[in-house]
C-alpha cells in the first residue's frame, strides 16, 4: 500500500483548538493585551472532549481556545490599535528619557484610542441579545460608580458609571419597570423587566470601599470598558423608544419642580445638572410632549377551552402589573436624612410616589417637613422629636415589602421603634414540597385579600397546617419504610409467641386466659398503597445499572431537599417555641 | 583694630602681647636702660602708623573733632602727628579709593611669626626702612597686675604684636568696636534702610544703558532656526508628526447602534454560549431574616471549619434589627471580580441536564398480580436441626423434604405438616443432599466429608420402596467393581446403618462438596473441588456400581455442576464460567463468561435453554444458551453473596438465596418462539431467616409441582413459602 503515513494530531480534535500561547503568539499580543481582547471579544476557553487528544498525548492543565475564535480575532481592527498603543508607549519613554518636552506634548496629543462600538454591534446583533446581557454591566457600572475619585481607576470612568447609572435609573423610573426590590447583607437587589426581559442589578450599600490587594483591577476596568459602551448605546435605545430625550433632560414644566435655591450650593453648572438628575425627584423631558400615551389596548381573541384560561390568568397578571405600578400614587413621602436616599427615592418614584427630603442631604428635594400633605414620613431612628399627627412614620422595609407583596401592607408592623418582620427574598420561588416561611404565607394571604384576623388564631392554624404537612411528610416516609415496618411487626409476634412457648415449657399449668380476639381492621387503601410501594420497589430492583445510578441521585438530591426543608420547619419551631416561652413569662 | 573681633578676642590678644612681653622682658633686660630715650619717638611712630591703617582711615578723619574732644591725653600728640603727617597723607593719596584689607604697614616685615625678633632689639622695620625697637619694657605680673589696678585707661589698652606697643583706643575706636560687636554698621551715620535707587526702571530713560551697537546676526535670518524648521517641515511630510487631533471624545457619544437591526447572525453567534446569569438570592442573604434561616452555633462552626470552596453558603446569614444599622459587604468588589474570571477565563459547556422524572425511569413491568402464582408468604417452619442447613432436596412426588445439616444428620420431612418423619445420623457435616428425581425409585444422595451414601428413606408406596431395592441390588448380580478407578471404592451398608435407611456408601479420595442425578435418575455425580489434580468430578452409575472421571485435565476449581434435564449434556461451573460438555460426544461445547468473581451455585432451566448462575459477588446472571455466552441479563437483587438458585420445574418461577436473608422469587418465562427474549420480572421478596453468623439463606429449592418454595437458612430452620 502506499500513501504516506498517518501523523498523529494531525487533524480531528487536535486541529480545533489552540493553547493560550500559541493563540497568542499567533496574534502577535502580549498577554495583559491578549486577555483584554478575549475580555472585549467575549472569546472564552473551550474543554475539548478528549483533552489528552487536544494536548497532543499530555495530560498538563492548559487553556485551549477553539482555533476558530482566534482566526476571528485576527480580523479584529483593535487588535491594531493595541499594536500602536504599545509603539505610542515607546515613543513616549523615550521622549521621556531624551527630556524632548515637545516631542512628549505632542505624543500626549495623538494618543491612540479605540471604540467600542463595532464590537457591541458584533456581539449583540439584536437589541434584545444586548439587553439579556446586560445584568452584568449594569452590576459592575452601579459598583464603579460607588468608587472614590482617587487612585484605583480613572476619574472619567468613575464618572461615565455615574452618569450612565443614573440614565438607566431614570429610565426604570420613567418607563415603571421596576418589579422587585431586595435588602440583602450584600447590597440591594433590582429586578426590573424591560422590553419583557426580567434584568437584575445589586448596588452596594454606600459606604467606601476598602479596596482588597488580590484583585486585579485592569481586568475590572477591561470589563467596565466595555459595559459602559454597551450600557449608554443600550440607554439611548431605551430612552428614543419612550421618546425621551437622550442625553436626559429635566423636564422644564414639570409640576414638581426642583427648587432653585439650592442650585447655589454647587459650584459648577455641569455637575449640578448631574446632580439633580441623580436625585430623581424630577420627570425628564420628552422628545414629543404627549400629556398621556394610551395604553394600547390587548386586543381579544377568540379562543377554547385551555387557551381561554390561559389568555384569563395573562389578563389577570396584566392587570395586577398595572396596579403594581401605581402603588405609590398620590402618596407623598418624606426620607429623613438616615435613610439612603437614593435607593428609597428610585423605589417610591418607580412605583409612581411623590418624594422630598432635606434640602441639605441633597439638591432636588420639592417639599419640607413641614408640609401638611406629607402621607409617609420615612424614618430609621429609634423616635424622633417633633410628631405630625397626619403622617405615618414607618422604617424603610415596610417600602420594599410593600413592592414585592405588590400590595400595600398595613403599617403597623412597621412603626417606629416596632420590631420589623423578616424580610423576604423576593426571588424564591417555592415549588411543591420546598420549606416556605410562615412570614411568607401571611403575605399570600393578604394578596389573595384575606384579611388577617386575630394573628394569633392564624399563627396556631398555620402551625397546624405545617403539622399536617410535617406528619404528611413523614407518612411517605413510613410508606417507604413500610415493609420494613412489617416485618418488625412480624417479628415482634414471633417474640411474643416465643415468650408464650417459654412460659408453657417452664410451668405446664399456663393459666390459659382466652381473650376476645380483637378484629384486626384491613385498611384497603393502605394495603392498595403497600403492594404498589412494592411493585415499585420489585422494578426499581430491575432497573438497569445507569439508570439505577441515575434514579438513586435524583431520589438522593429530593431526599436532601425535604430533609433541608424539614430542617428549617424545626429550626422555626424550636424558635417559635422559645419565643412564646418568653412572653409567657413576661406575662407573668 | 583688625584685631577686635570680640571682647574676648581682645582680652586674648592682650594676654598674648602680655607673654611676648615678658619674654622680652626676660631676654631683653640689659638691654633695657638704652631703650628708654627712645620710647616717645617710637610711640609716635607707632600712633601714626595706626592712623594710617587701611580702611578706618576715612572714619578717623571723619570722627576726628570727636576725638580730640574725647581724648585729654593723646591730644597734643595728636596735634604733631597731624602737622608732620601732611605730606604723608598726600603721598597716599592714589590709594585713597582702594578700601581693600591691606596689610599693616606701620612694619613692613609682613605676615611673619614675630617670634622671629624675639632676640633682636628691634621689631621690624618701617616704612622709612628703619628699625622698629621693642619698647623698653621691664612689666612683670605686678606690674601688669599694678596697671590693671591702677591706669584707668587699662581696659581700653591693646597690645600691638607688630609694633610691640601698648595702645590705648580712643572713645571713637572704642565705640566703633562695640558697633561693630553688635553687628552694626560701622558707620553711625550709615542708614541701611534707604531706599533702593533703580537702576533699571520702567521709565525710559533717554540714555541707552550700553550703547553698544547692534550685532550682525541680529540682522540676518537664523540658520538653526532655518535647521530645526525643516526637520519639522520633513516630518510632516514623511507623516511622523501628526496634525493635532480633534479632540472628540468617543466615549459617552451614543446613538442608534440598532437602528437596522438585521438578522444575519454570524456564524460565531451559533457556537457562543451566553454565560449564565448570576443565581439569584435566597432568604438567607436578607438582612433581616426569618430566624429559621440564621445559623445557629454548631452549624456557624461547621462553616468556619469548612473550606471555602465546600461551603454551602459563601457567606453567614446575619440579622440586623434596623436598615441604618447593615454594614458594607466587605466581599463586594471580590464577587464581581469572581464574575469578571469567570465570564472571561472559564470554559463554558452546555451541560445537558437530565430532567427526567424518576418515576419514568423505572420500567414498566407486568404487575406481580398478573403473574400469579407464585410464592407469597411463609406458611411453614420445619424447626429440629441444631447446626446450619446446607442443604434441601424435595422428592418428586413433593410429599417428603429431605435436609442436611452441619449437626451431622439428616431429616425427611412430610411437606404439608412439617413433621420429621425419620432422622438419620450420618456422622459428620452434611454437605450437599439430593432426591432421586426418577419417580419411580426413592433413593436420596446425601455427602458428607468423602463419602457420598446412598439413603433409601423408604419414605413411599412398597412398590417403589421395591423397584429402588432393586436397583440398588442389581448390581450385586453383576459385581464388576469399577477397576478402573481404584481411588472410588464402592461398599454396601451393614448392620445399624442398614436400619437406617442406608444402602451404599461411595468413598471419594477428597471431601465432596456436591453430589447431583441425572434425570433419569441412574447416574449421578459429586464434585470435589481442588485446584491441583484433574481429579475433581466423578460420575457414578448406580445400576452398575460403576464411577469414572469424565476429564482428563484440571480446568480450574469446580464449583458446582449439574446435568442437563433432557440431553446429554453435562454443566461444569468453574470459579468464573461455565462449561457445557457433551457427554456423548466427550468434548465440550459452550463455555459461558459469567461476568462475576465467584460462582457459588447454578441452575438449569427444566427446557434446558437457560441457565442462572449465582455467585458470591451478589448477582445472579441469566444465560440463554441459544443467545449468547454472555449472560442475557445480570440481577443485583442481594446485597449481600448469592448462596443458592433454583428453576421450578412447570412454573416460570426462578429464586435466588442470599446472605442477606433474603429470597427473591422471579418469574422468567421462556418463550419457544427463539425471536423472543425471556421476561424477567421480580415478583416477590420472601424473608423468614434470621441472619446468624452473617449468614442467612444457604439453600433454596422449588416444591415439584406446586408454586412453593423452601429454603434453609443458618439459623437451622427451613421455611417454606406458598
Amino acid at each position: 500500500m502506499g500513501g504516506l503515513q498517518k501523523k498523529k494530531f494531525e487533524r480531528g480534535s487536535a486541529t480545533n483548538y489552540i493553547t493560550r500561547n500559541r493563540a497568542r503568539k499567533k496574534l502577535q499580543l502580549s498577554l495583559p493585551d491578549f486577555r483584554r481582547l478575549c475580555i472585549l471579544k467575549g472569546i472564552y476557553p473551550h474543554e475539548p472532549k478528549h483533552k489528552k487528544k487536544v494536548n497532543k498525548g499530555s495530560t498538563a492543565p492548559r487553556t485551549f481556545y477553539l482555533l476558530k475564535d482566534i482566526r476571528f480575532l485576527l480580523h479584529e481592527p483593535i487588535v491594531g490599535k493595541f499594536r500602536e498603543y504599545k509603539i505610542f508607549v515607546r515613543k513616549l519613554k523615550k521622549a521621556y528619557g531624551k527630556t524632548e518636552w515637545s516631542a512628549v506634548e505632542r505624543l500626549r496629543e495623538n494618543k491612540p484610542t479605540y471604540k467600542l462600538d463595532h464590537i457591541i454591534k458584533e456581539r449583540y446583533p439584536t437589541f434584545i441579545d444586548a439587553l439579556r446581557d446586560i445584568d452584568d454591566a449594569l452590576c459592575m457600572c452601579f459598583l464603579f460608580s460607588t468608587f472614590a475619585r482617587t487612585g484605583k481607576c480613572h476619574v472619567q470612568t468613575i464618572q461615565l458609571c455615574r452618569r450612565l447609572t443614573v440614565e438607566w435609573m431614570n429610565y426604570v423610573i420613567a418607563s415603571r419597570s421596576l418589579r422587585k426590590v431586595f435588602l440583602s447583607i450584600k447590597g440591594i437587589y433590582y429586578q426590573a423587566e424591560v422590553m419583557g426581559q426580567l434584568i437584575t442589578w445589586v448596588v452596594p450599600y454606600q459606604f467606601s470601599h476598602d479596596h482588597p490587594v488580590d484583585v486585579d483591577y485592569r481586568v475590572m476596568a477591561t470589563f467596565t470598558e466595555l459595559y459602559t459602551t454597551l450600557l449608554g448605546f443600550v440607554s439611548f435605545r431605551l430612552y428614543s423608544s419612550l421618546n425621551l430625550v437622550y442625553p436626559p433632560k429635566l423636564d422644564s414644566n414639570g409640576e414638581s419642580e426642583p427648587k432653585e435655591e439650592s442650585e447655589d450650593d454647587y459650584a459648577m453648572n455641569s455637575e449640578s445638572y448631574l446632580e439633580k438628575l441623580s436625585a430623581l425627584s424630577a420627570s425628564l423631558a420628552r422628545v414629543v410632549s404627549s400629556a398621556d400615551e394610551e395604553e394600547a389596548q390587548l386586543d381579544q381573541f377568540p379562543s377554547e377551552g385551555e387557551d381561554m384560561e390561559k389568555m384569563e390568568a395573562r389578563e389577570k397578571e396584566l392587570k395586577q402589573q398595572e396596579a403594581q405600578k401605581k402603588l405609590f400614587e398620590g402618596l407623598k413621602f418624606y426620607l429623613n436624612r438616615e435613610v439612603p436616599r437614593e435607593s428609597l427615592a428610585f423605589v417610591i418614584r418607580c412605583f409612581g410616589g411623590q418624594v422630598s427630603w432635606d434640602k441639605s442631604v441633597c439638591i432636588g428635594s420639592t417639599y419640607d417637613v413641614t408640609d401638611e400633605t406629607i402621607t409617609h414620613q420615612i424614618i430609621d431612628r429609634p423616635s424622633v422629636g417633633k410628631q405630625y399627627i397626619n403622617r405615618y412614620y414607618i422604617q424603610p422595609q415596610w417600602l420594599y415589602d410593600c413592592v414585592n407583596a405588590k400590595i400595600l401592607l398595613p403599617v403597623e408592623d412597621y412603626f417606629l421603634g416596632v420590631t420589623l418582620p423578616p424580610h423576604l427574598s423576593p426571588f424564591v420561588e417555592e415549588k411543591e414540597g420546598d420549606y416556605v416561611p410562615p412570614e411568607k404565607l401571611k403575605m399570600m394571604a393578604l394578596q389573595r385579600g384575606e384579611k388577617p384576623g386575630n394573628e394569633q388564631e392564624e399563627d396556631e392554624e398555620e402551625e397546624e397546617e405545617e403539622e399536617g404537612e410535617q406528619e404528611e411528610e413523614e407518612e411517605q416516609e413510613e410508606d417507604d419504610n413500610g415493609d420494613e415496618e412489617d416485618d418488625e411487626e412480624e417479628v415482634a409476634e414471633e417474640k411474643n409467641l416465643k415468650k408464650m412457648e417459654e412460659q408453657r415449657s417452664q410451668d405446664k399449668s399456663l393459666h390459659v386466659k382466652v381473650t376476645p380476639g380483637k378484629l384486626k381492621v384491613e385498611n384497603k387503601a393502605r394495603l392498595e398503597q403497600e403492594e404498589k410501594a412494592e411493585e415499585k420497589r420489585l422494578a426499581i430492583m430491575m432497573m438497569k445499572k445507569k439508570e439505577k445510578y441515575l434514579y438513586d441521585k435524583i431520589m438522593f438530591g429530593k431526599k436532601r431537599k425535604v430533609r433541608e426543608a424539614n430542617k428549617l420547619a424545626a429550626k422555626r419551631k424550636a424558635h417559635d417555641d422559645s419565643e412564646k416561652a418568653k412572653k409567657k413569662k413576661a406575662r407573668k | 583694630m583688625k584685631k577686635a573681633g570680640g571682647k574676648t578676642a581682645l582680652k586674648r590678644s592682650k594676654e598674648e602681647d602680655e607673654e611676648q612681653n615678658q619674654i622680652f622682658n626676660f631676654n631683653r633686660k640689659p638691654a633695657d636702660e638704652d631703650k628708654d630715650d627712645d620710647l616717645s619717638d617710637s610711640e609716635d611712630s607707632v600712633y601714626s602708623g595706626l592712623e594710617d591703617s587701611g580702611s578706618d582711615s576715612e572714619e578717623e578723619e571723619g570722627s576726628d573733632d570727636d576725638e580730640e574732644e574725647g581724648s585729654d591725653d593723646n591730644d597734643d600728640k595728636m596735634k604733631e602727628k597731624k602737622e608732620g603727617e601732611v605730606s604723608e597723607e598726600k603721598k597716599k593719596h592714589e590709594y585713597e579709593h582702594d578700601s581693600s584689607d591691606e596689610e599693616d604697614i606701620r612694619n613692613t616685615v609682613g605676615n611673619i611669626p614675630m617670634e622671629w625678633y624675639k632676640d633682636f632689639p628691634h621689631i621690624g622695620y618701617n616704612l622709612d626702612g628703619k628699625k622698629i625697637y621693642k619698647p623698653i619694657r621691664n612689666k612683670d605680673e605686678l606690674d601688669d597686675f599694678l596697671d590693671k589696678m591702677e591706669n584707668p585707661e587699662y581696659w581700653r589698652t591693646v597690645h600691638d604684636k607688630q609694633t610691640g606697643s601698648d595702645v590705648v583706643l580712643s572713645d571713637d575706636q572704642v565705640e566703633l568696636v562695640n558697633r561693630l560687636q553688635r553687628g552694626q554698621f560701622g558707620d553711625v551715620n550709615f542708614n541701611e534702610c534707604e531706599p533702593m535707587v533703580e537702576f533699571f526702571s520702567s521709565d525710559v530713560m533717554i540714555h541707552p544703558v550700553t550703547n553698544r551697537p547692534a550685532d550682525k546676526r541680529s540682522f540676518i535670518p537664523s540658520l538653526t532656526e532655518k535647521e530645526k524648521v525643516s526637520k519639522l517641515v520633513h516630518a510632516i511630510k514623511m507623516g511622523w508628526i501628526k496634525p493635532r487631533r480633534v479632540e472628540d471624545d468617543g466615549r459617552g457619544r451614543y446613538y442608534n447602534l440598532w437602528a437596522s437591526e438585521d438578522s444575519s447572525i454570524l456564524a460565531r453567534h451559533k457556537m457562543h454560549l451566553p454565560a449564565p446569569k448570576i443565581p439569584l438570592p435566597g432568604h438567607h442573604e436578607s438582612y433581616n431574616p426569618p430566624p429559621e434561616y440564621l445559623f445557629t452555633d454548631e452549624e456557624r462552626a461547621l462553616w468556619e471549619q469548612q473550606d471555602p470552596a465546600d461551603r454551602k453558603l459563601p457567606f453567614v446569614p446575619r440579622k440586623y434589627s434596623s436598615l441604618r444599622q447593615v454594614p458594607a459587604f466587605s466581599q463586594f468588589i471580590h464577587e464581581r471580580f469572581e464574575r469578571c474570571l469567570d465570564l472571561y477565563l472559564c470554559p463554558r459547556q452546555r451541560k445537558m441536564r437530565v430532567n427526567v422524572n424518576p418515576e419514568d425511569l423505572i420500567p414498566q413491568l407486568p404487575k406481580p398480580k398478573d403473574l400469579q402464582p407464585f410464592p407469597t408468604t411463609r406458611s411453614l417452619v420445619y424447626r429440629g436441626h441444631s447446626g446450619l442447613v446446607r442443604s434441601i432436596s424435595v422428592s418428586p412426588s413433593g410429599q417428603w423434604l429431605a435436609s442436611g445439616s452441619d449437626d451431622g444428620s439428616v431429616r425427611f420431612w412430610e411437606v404439608c405438616s412439617s413433621r420429621c418423619m425419620k432422622t438419620v445420623q450420618v456422622g459428620g457435616a452434611v454437605k450437599s443432599v439430593a432426591w432421586n428425581p426418577n419417580p419411580s425409585v426413592c433413593l436420596l444422595a446425601v455427602a458428607l466429608d468423602s463419602v457420598v451414601l446412598i439413603l433409601s428413606p423408604s419414605l413411599a408406596d412398597k412398590q417403589v420402596i421395591l423397584s429402588s431395592e432393586r436397583l440398588l441390588s442389581a448390581q450385586q448380580e453383576g459385581e464388576e467393581p469399577a477397576e478402573g478407578n481404584g481411588s472410588v471404592v464402592w461398599s454396601e451398608a451393614e448392620g445399624e446403618e442398614l436400619n437406617q435407611g442406608l444402602r451404599l456408601k461411595i468413598q471419594h479420595p477428597k471431601a465432596v462438596h456436591q453430589v447431583v442425578w441425572h434425570a433419569k435418575g441412574d447416574y449421578l455425580a459429586s464434585v470435589m473441588p481442588d485446584n491441583t489434580s484433574h481429579l475433581q468430578v466423578y460420575i457414578h452409575q448406580l445400576s452398575r456400581r460403576r464411577s469414572q472421571n469424565p476429564f482428563s485435565r484440571n480446568k480450574g476449581l469446580v464449583q458446582c455442576i449439574s446435568f442437563h434435564p433432557i440431553r446429554p449434556y453435562f454443566f461444569v461451573a468453574t470459579q468464573r464460567s461455565i462449561r457445557i460438555y457433551n457427554l456423548v460426544k466427550q468434548e465440550m461445547t459452550k463455555k459461558l463468561q459469567t461476568n462475576s468473581k465467584w460462582i457459588s451455585s447454578m441452575a438449569v432451566h427444566p427446557g434446558g435453554d437457560h441457565v442462572i448462575c449465582g455467585s458470591y459477588d451478589c448477582k445472579l446472571s441469566w444465560f440463554d444458551l441459544d443467545l449468547s455466552t454472555k449472560p442475557y441479563k445480570m440481577l443485583r437483587h442481594h446485597k449481600k453473596a448469592v448462596r443458592g438458585v433454583a428453576y421450578h420445574r412447570l412454573y416460570p418461577l426462578f429464586a435466588s438465596a442470599s446472605d442477606d436473608g433474603s429470597v427473591i422469587v422471579c418469574h422468567g418465562t421462556v418463550y419457544n418462539d427463539l425471536l423472543q427474549n425471556p421476561l424477567i420480572v421480580p415478583v416477590k421478596v420472601l424473608r423468614g431467616h434470621v441472619m446468624t453468623h452473617d449468614l442467612g439463606v444457604l439453600d433454596v429449592t422449588f416444591h415439584p409441582t406446586q408454586p412453593w418454595v423452601f429454603s434453609s437458612g443458618a439459623d437451622a430452620t427451613i421455611c417454606l413459602f406458598t
